[in-house]
């Protein structure tokens, strides 16, 4: 079976999801991801979905959940490369993304985590200034 | 569903909606019929969003079925038009699945509200041993 | 002539401007004119024995018949209001005429939608488009077809003017068709405008909803107008598409041109900055007047998002939360 692949940049991972997934896929990324976190004392995970043309319940919940058991294990997630349509299409759905930080793209969504790293407190993050 | 004097079917398939294969094929095809009916990126997204969540609830709770794509024009509009129908076990109580469900994290109201805020009609046929029909609907602006 | 009348009340009642099915050879073939019976009601023999003499007027007096038409046309107004040139008009005439001349000459006057009077359709179909476009009136337009009536009928009484029935009969057969012709472009004409209508307010809707970079990383919408369904749809998606193309982490909305908000433009509001936020992008609202800051507390609506009373205040506030600031010049020394 097909695998996401999941790349390392510092102690970053990087997963870039290119193809429509189906459920199980969706599951083992979930299960690897969670692995590599532990595996490779990941501090962060970026997700890219900026392929994604489609976000449903199911891929949502996916995101949640990983977002959760990474701050579990004292990772932050960051979702990257969300699409307009898909952007409006969410929240027409109704669906919340809790616990996932987003960026425009990989540059920023890196930026973020290691702000979010540095700076669990968040002191410097957004707000009035 | 009410519907005015002159529904034209002006395209007509059925797919059948039984693995989480079938999901993604389910989606490229809504994408596709969607495209063809001259929907907007948005307008194609929701429509496609809307049929993944039934489908992944036809493959998962039905015990698999059969979509019904048809591309309709009703007087100068144009929309798409899809059925989704499984000899399940059928829906006990609808009103309680279709309240939200998000933060729950589980059973059928996520994908069935959700559907039903993403289409311009909805509709749903079920009670306990007859099975599940769900229509949705979505017209190009 | 009593039995074409009646055929004439009876279409009239009907709403439609054609001959009983019974006359239908009525105008048609150029058959050569035989000798009426005695015995067949005259309409009748007249449809039968009698061929209309307009495929060879059209053939043989096609230059005077235009010649004529153009005139009456110059003096008439399309031309001397100046918005049509003596060019294009001729054009035009030459055209239709030509047109109608290779349609009649086939012998069916009844059915212009048939694929011999296809060229003569074009034609008209020329014409009203780009009067339609030039913002004359559907009269106006229709007058292209009805004004060669004149031209046509002077042409006809000089031909046949002794034989006061013959006259008649083929200032009948031409009415009917000029005016057939003439309605067939009001139609075209009516179909063009709509087309028209329906394109500007495309571009309208474009025009009204840019999206300004006031500076990196800071893009700004101001809105004009009141908010409908799909205007709003368009302005998210004008939005967000900027805001990935130009990679700004914070969009002001400015609503000071906005004269209501009301429970249905404040959801639009939110789901756009809802929409900015799950993609990574962060909104200001500004432009709350006192009166919309009222409204919405009364309303009970909760923005969710920073707002601000003008755009300066939101820019400033963008600018801090990019981290830069604004500081004065210190102006050069002159050298001493």
């Amino acid at each position: 079976m097909a695998e996401i692949p999941v790349l390392k940049i510092g102690d970053c991972l990087l997963v870039s999801i290119q193809v429509d997934m189906h459920d199980r896929l969706a599951m083992q990324l979930q299960d690897d991801l969670t692995n590599r976190i532990v595996g490779d004392r990941a501090r962060g995970v970026m997700i890219d979905i900026s392929a994604l043309e489609i976000v449903d319940s199911f891929i949502g919940r996916m995101l949640n959940n990983i977002a959760a058991m990474s701050r579990v294990l004292d990772a932050v997630t960051v979702v990257v490369g969300m699409r307009p349509a898909v952007a409006i299409t969410l929240v027409e759905l109704g669906l919340s993304l809790t616990g996932v930080r987003t960026a425009l793209n990989v540059d920023k969504g890196l930026a973020l985590i290691r702000e979010a790293i540095d700076d669990p407190g968040g002191a410097l993050g957004r707000g009035e200034g | 569903m009410t519907r005015g004097a002159h529904l034209v079917v002006e395209k007509d398939e059925t797919m059948p909606v039984g693995t989480s294969d079938d999901v993604v094929r389910v989606r490229q095809a809504v994408r596709a019929r969607a495209v063809e009916a001259g929907f907007g990126i948005v307008d194609q997204t929701k429509l496609v969003t809307a049929a993944s969540e039934i489908a992944r609830n036809t493959v998962d709770y039905g015990g698999g079925g059969t979509l019904r794509i048809e591309i309709v024009r009703e007087g100068t509009r144009r929309g798409v038009q899809l059925t989704f129908s499984d000899s399940g076990p059928g829906i006990a109580d609808i009103s309680a699945a279709m309240t939200d469900g998000y933060t729950t994290g589980s059973g059928l109201g996520l994908g069935l509200s959700g559907a039903k805020r993403l289409s311009n009609e909805f509709s749903i046929d079920s009670s306990p041993g007859k099975g599940t029909i769900v229509t949705l609907a979505r017209w190009k602006l | 002539m009593v039995s074409v009348r009646q055929a004439e009340r009876n279409e009239l009642r009907s709403g439609v401007l054609l001959p009983p099915a019974s006359a239908e050879g009525s105008c048609v073939t150029a058959q050569s004119p035989s000798i009426p019976t005695e015995k067949q009601p005259r309409g009748k023999a007249m449809a039968k024995s009698r061929a209309t003499i307009l495929p060879e007027l059209l053939q043989e007096d096609e230059r005077t018949l235009l010649a004529d038409w153009l005139a009456l046309q110059k003096t008439a107004g399309a031309l001397s209001s100046g918005q049509i040139s003596d060019a294009e008009l001729a054009e035009n005439s030459r055209r239709f005429l030509a047109a109608l001349r290779g349609a009649a000459a086939t012998g069916q006057f009844i059915d212009i939608t048939a694929p011999t009077w296809a060229e003569t359709r074009a034609a008209l179909e020329e014409v009203s488009r780009s009067r339609a476009a030039r913002g004359l009136t559907p009269s106006e337009t229709a007058t292209f077809v009805f004004s060669l009536k004149e031209p046509l009928f002077d042409l006809l009484r000089q031909k046949v003017g002794k034989d006061a029935d013959r006259l008649a009969d083929e200032i009948w057969t031409a009415t009917m068709l000029l005016d057939k012709l003439g309605l067939f472009t009001a139609e075209v004409f009516q179909k063009n405008r709509e087309e028209i209508i329906a394109r500007q307010q495309r571009e309208l809707l474009e025009l009204s909803t840019p999206v300004v970079r006031l500076w990196e990383g800071v893009l700004a919408l101001p809105l004009i107008g009141t908010l409908d369904s799909e205007r709003t749809q368009t302005v998210m998606e004008s939005l967000l598409e900027e805001i990935v193309n130009s990679g700004a982490e914070i969009a002001i909305i400015d609503i000071t041109g906005v004269p209501t908000v009301d429970t249905l433009v404040a959801q639009h509001l939110i789901k756009t900055v809802a929409a900015a936020r799950l993609m990574g992008a962060d909104c200001i609202i500004s432009g709350i007047r006192p009166q919309i800051a009222q409204t919405i507390v009364h309303l009970g609506l909760e923005l969710g998002v920073v707002s601000k009373a003008t755009m300066a205040d939101a820019f400033a506030l963008a600018l801090r939360r990019l981290g830069k600031t604004v500081v004065d010049r210190v102006p050069a020394r002159p050298e001493s």
